[in-house]
């Protein structure tokens, strides 16, 4: 078919795929037509973050293939084809379904498979494995008919598959055949810290246990007896007990393997067949199977390279060091963690009643260091492991690296600018300062392009921080001040303006102009202005300094359609509305001939308003008890509810009450984008408040407080803040959230932007707000208090107010309407014309 | 400078407000001899005239745009879509050949005139 060599990879898993992006970014790839054979039956995803499926993640949520890849890069991927066979001579693979494939190079990327301790009975009903999205469909099931689960393996799989069990609310035992937990990461005093806090989240831990045989449980389906004579019952069994290579390829091939299986390649990833190659998992290169994504990304690269002939890289061993978070439990774990080395000495720091162990492993001279252990404090992890990998010559005394920072005394640690350009930043993706430099001089100068750039900070996340770090650092080294200009107006950013007007009391838009701009102002930084004052005093929005400022929809307090008319939409606080509501709604709709329809947001819109029928309308809504909804601002739009406790059998707590309570108490507040809320009165999640800013989730003792989620353009899931909250410290967080959030974020930066690009991500934002780790939160929540207290609905002030609705016309100088503004009918209401139809005035309604 | 150099008519002073109707910032319409005009005081003191129909939105909105100004040139930004246009000579800035109609202004007493 075509003159081009063909490639064959088998295996479109992580590393798999990581080599098809490898391969498709080096020049000389068009050479190759490529095939790839993924047994499962959907293209790469994210294995590392598997477990993210069971909080709502989607298949697709976690793939890892970017928009179209496959065509574009003229790839064809062979989905649920599984290979079989491999001749070497004739240089052919053979699938399940008995095609023969030829190929010129051939690429085995075929991962491991969990392995199954082979008692009696781990062939029974559910006896599960962790490692697909299938088996985890399988968990879920087996879960949804079970009361009790063991997982067997207390390594780092083993805990977050527990975790899993955990979440998905089976009483949880881990079983391991090792006297501690983590046996290879750990020593003895990090994993009795940790099987302490993972105890202490509920989960029962059995060391020292080999499992004799499964057998038919009294009390529950299964039971498991050991060898030292005691047993536990359980209904479902997750065996996360190591990982095998999946080698069978290999072996039936007759290339050569080790002993205990892998196939075996040399530093180019080759296997004893010149033409084959394998990365990843099933590799097994100088005695050793890496089972992490990184070593196995540098292998791809490896293999890239030495197809196109880019470069002579050569694969050269990982570093396995690791930082994770079990169970909410931080754990790091660098190099010799164990203090194998001959002559090495350790330094240990213990706080029993904050439950933190930290230990550091240093050379016989104590000049370098070699390992460390963290268990409930990782800040160090970053620093260690950079002082462990560059060989950096460690201060006088080591152990200040790991004892605690006193007295605002700074931690020690090394600064990003003391790294070495050769030091390795991101694992994940083989990143080095060098390559993230050369992006900022290559025109990265922020975060996120540098990010696009490198791919750096893009899997595990882990170096996120230490990239941001040595970003700030470098653009500081080349003079460059990071531009945040809101506009040409105000050299500051949103952030600083908020600053600057809080603290120097500012009123007015004239006022910031005069002490901190330049020139006029513009359609930027006014509204910007505006919503900072509003955010900051709360003063009448249209009162005459601020009125020139509003968007035309903050200063008719209605949404502009596409025609100049407005939109009308009144508050119904958790979508709650009484048929008197419902009626008065309706016949205002009626009078005024407004279009009616059900929002998104469960209340009610009515369109094709002229500017000069807005107050009468109002003053008809008012009259009827409602309030502005703010539909036009950039604040609270809605509290979406479900029915809750009160109707629904399901129900565990009162979501129509906390919705409405939440609505009202944010009402009005302006923010730097609008805001959404959700309340759901059980899991079950009717109100899909996960994709809210703030998402309120009732559970059996209170309340789940999810944050920065975001429908839209770009959907987000929110995540967990804080677990069953009482209402008072509900709102306390609530409070907090919002205030900090109005405080910094970016002009129209949604919470879910503002999250993303939040240097310490998650935990940062939950130190700030649940842990009050900057000591503000007193004043966070009295500013927002304040707004709350001064609250008022902008449209009663305004219809009471004689002066301001002489606004409400179309003309200054005439009591004409526009006639540029006509309907036409449409199922039984009415629509804007189209400009055809204008023109014709055929079928028009008069307004 | 006057934009609407189709209208064969002479273009005549038309009463349309007070000095004290337009707040520095907020833009009016007013209706003179059947066109819509919106009309813009400045923070300098300056008024402006220009069209109210917005070319891209095909609504008559202009007046209800923001204004300020941008590299020096003062501007109002359409409600809608977000275009800027010179007030001064009625050109759009993201789509240089497109423009509004510019009217010229008399203030006699506390009276608005504008040439339509
Ligand atoms: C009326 C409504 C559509 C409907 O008929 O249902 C609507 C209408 C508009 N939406 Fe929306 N959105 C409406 C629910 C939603 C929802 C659903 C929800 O809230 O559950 C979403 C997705 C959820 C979210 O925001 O995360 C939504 C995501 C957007 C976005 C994208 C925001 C984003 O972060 O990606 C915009 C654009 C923006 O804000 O920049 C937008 C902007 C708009 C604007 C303001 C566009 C504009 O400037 O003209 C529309 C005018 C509203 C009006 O004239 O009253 N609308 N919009 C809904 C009003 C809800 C309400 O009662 O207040
Ligand atoms: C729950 C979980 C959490 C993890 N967390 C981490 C972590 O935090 N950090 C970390 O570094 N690593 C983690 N790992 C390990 C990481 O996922 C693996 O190192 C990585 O996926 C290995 O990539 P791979 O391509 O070699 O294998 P895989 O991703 O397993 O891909 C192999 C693919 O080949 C397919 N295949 C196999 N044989 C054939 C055949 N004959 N024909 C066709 N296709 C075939 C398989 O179906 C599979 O899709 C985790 C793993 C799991 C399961
Ligand atoms: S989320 Fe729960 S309480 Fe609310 S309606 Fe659904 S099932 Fe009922
Ligand atoms: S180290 Fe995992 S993303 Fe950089």
């Amino acid at each position: 078919m075509s003159s081009k060599s063909r490639i064959v990879v088998v295996g479109n898993g992580m590393v798999g795929h990581k080599f098809l992006e490898a391969l498709a970014a080096r020049p000389g790839h068009e050479a190759f037509e490529v095939v790839v054979l993924c047994e499962e039956p959907r293209p790469a995803y994210d294995r590392v973050y598997l477990s993210a499926y069971f909080s709502g993640k989607t298949a697709a949520d976690l793939s890892l293939v970017q928009g179209d890849f496959f065509n574009e890069k003229n790839m064809a991927l062979r989905l649920n084809t599984k290979a079989v066979a491999i001749d070497k001579a004739a240089k052919t693979v053979t699938t399940a379904a008995g095609e023969t494939i030829g190929y010129d190079k051939l690429v085995l990327a075929t991962g491991s498979y969990p392995f199954v301790p082979p008692v009696p009975g781990h062939d029974r009903e559910h006896c599960l494995v962790y490692r697909t999205i299938e088996d985890l469909e399988a968990i879920k099931a087996g879960a949804a008919a079970s009361k009790v689960g063991v997982v067997v393996g207390g390594g780092l799989l083993g805990l977050e598959a527990a975790k899993a069990l955990r979440d998905l609310g089976l009483e949880t035992h881990v079983v391991e055949f090792a006297p501690r937990l983590m046996a290879v990461q750990l020593d003895d005093g990090g994993a009795a810290v940790l099987r302490r806090k993972i105890e202490a989240l509920g989960v029962k831990v059995h060391t020292g246990k080999n499992t004799k045989e499964i057998v038919t449980g009294e009390t529950h389906r299964h039971v498991m007896n050991f060898a030292c004579g005691d047993r536990l019952e359980t209904d479902l069994i997750l065996f996360s007990a190591g990982i095998r290579p999946r080698d069978e390829l290999g072996r039936q091939a007759g290339l050569e393997m080790g002993a205990r299986g892998g196939i075996v390649v040399n530093n180019a990833c080759l296997t004893s067949d010149p033409d084959i190659y394998a990365i990843g998992e099933v590799a097994l290169w100088s005695g050793r199977i890496y089972g992490l994504v990184a070593p196995g990304y540098q292998m791809a690269n490896v293999v890239a390279d030495h197809l196109t002939a880019s470069a002579a890289t050569e694969f050269a061993g990982a570093d396995m060091s690791t930082k994770l978070k079990l169970m909410g439990v931080d754990v790091g774990s660098i190099g010799d963690a164990q203090g194998a080395t001959p002559g090495a000495q350790s330094y240990y720091y213990i706080d029993e009643p904050n439950e933190i162990y930290k230990k550091i492993v240093v050379s016989a001279d104590g000049k370098t260091l070699l390992g460390a252990v963290l268990v409930g404090d990782v800040e160090a992890y970053g620093t260690l492991l950079q002082f462990m990998l560059n060989k950096m010559e460690l201060p006088a005394h080591p152990d200040a690296l790991i004892l605690p920072a006193r007295d605002g005394s700074a931690s020690a640690g090394i600064g990003a600018d003391a790294l070495p350009l050769t030091a390795q930043i991101c694992s994940c993706n083989n990143v080095s300062k060098a390559d993230i430099c050369s992006a900022i001089d290559a025109g990265a100068m922020e975060i996120g392009d540098l990010k696009t750039a490198t791919k750096a900070a893009t899997s595990c996340g882990g170096c996120s921080a230490l990239v941001g770090q040595i970003l700030k650092c470098e653009l500081q080294k080349r003079g460059v001040e990071v531009k945040k200009d809101l506009c040409e107006h105000f050299p500051y950013s949103r952030q600083e303006m908020f600053h600057l007007v809080k603290v120097g009391r500012i009123r007015s838009f004239e006022e910031m102009l005069e002490k901190h701009g330049r020139g006029d102002g513009c359609d930027i930084c006014k509204p910007t202005t505006a919503s900072i004052l509003a955010s900051t005093w709360n003063d009448y929005i249209l009162k005459n300094e601020h009125a020139g400022l509003q968007d035309t929809n903050d200063y008719f307090l209605a949404n502009m359609q596409k025609d100049g008319t407005y939109s009308v939409v009144p508050r119904m606080p958790g979508g709650e509305v009484t048929p008197e509501g419902l009626i008065a709604v309706g016949q205002v709709a009626k009078k005024y001939n407004l279009y009616t329809k059900i929002t998104g947001g469960q209340r009610v819109d009515l369109f094709g308003a002229r500017v000069d029928q807005l107050p009468a309308i109002w003053s008809e809504l008012i009259a009827a008890g409602f309030e502005s909804g703010h539909a036009y601002g950039k604040s609270l739009r809605t509290v979406k509810s479900c029915v809750g406790s009160t109707w629904c059998r399901y129900g565990v707590q009162d979501s129509v009450g906390m919705a409405i309570h939440l609505e009202k108490r944010y009402r009005g507040i302006r923010s730097p984008h609008k805001l959404k809320m959700g309340v759901s009165g059980c899991t079950r999640e009717c109100a899909e408040a996960q994709g809210k800013d703030v998402g309120v989730i009732a559970t059996e003792k209170g309340w789940n407080l999810y944050v920065c989620g975001n429908g839209g353009m770009k959907p987000r899931h929110a995540e967990l803040l804080a677990g069953d909250l009482d209402d008072a410290t509900l709102l306390r967080y609530i409070d907090r959230f919002l205030m900090f959030y109005i405080r910094t974020a970016d002009r129209l930066q949604r919470t879910s932007v503002w999250r993303d690009n939040m240097e310490g991500g998650l935990d940062y934002l939950k130190d700030v707000v649940v842990n009050d780790s900057l000591g503000i939160g007193a004043e966070l929540e009295a500013d927002l208090q304040h707004l709350v207290d001064t609250y008022q609905c902008e449209w009663k002030s305004t219809v009471e107010d004689p002066e301001k609705l002489k606004r409400f016309r179309h003309f200054v100088n005439s009591d004409k309407t526009d006639d540029n503004v006509v309907f036409v009918p449409e199922r039984g209401q009415v629509r804007p014309a189209t400009s055809a139809e204008k023109q014709g005035r055929i079928g028009t309604v008069a307004v | 400078m006057n934009a609407r150099s189709n209208l064969a008519e002479v273009p005549v002073p038309v009463d349309v407000c007070h000095v004290s109707d337009l707040l520095p910032g907020i833009g009016v319409c007013a209706l003179a001899r059947g066109q819509q005009v919106a009309i813009f005081r400045l923070r300098d003191g300056a008024i402006h005239a220009v069209g109210n129909h917005d070319p891209f939105s095909a609504a008559n909105v202009i007046s209800r745009g923001l204004t300020g100004d941008l590299k020096g040139r003062k501007v109002v930004a359409s409600p809608i879509y977000k275009q800027h246009f010179d007030l001064a000579t009625g050109q759009c800035l993201e789509a240089p050949e497109v423009a509004l109609p510019v009217y010229g202004v008399q203030v006699e007493g506390d009276r608005v005139f504008v040439l339509a």
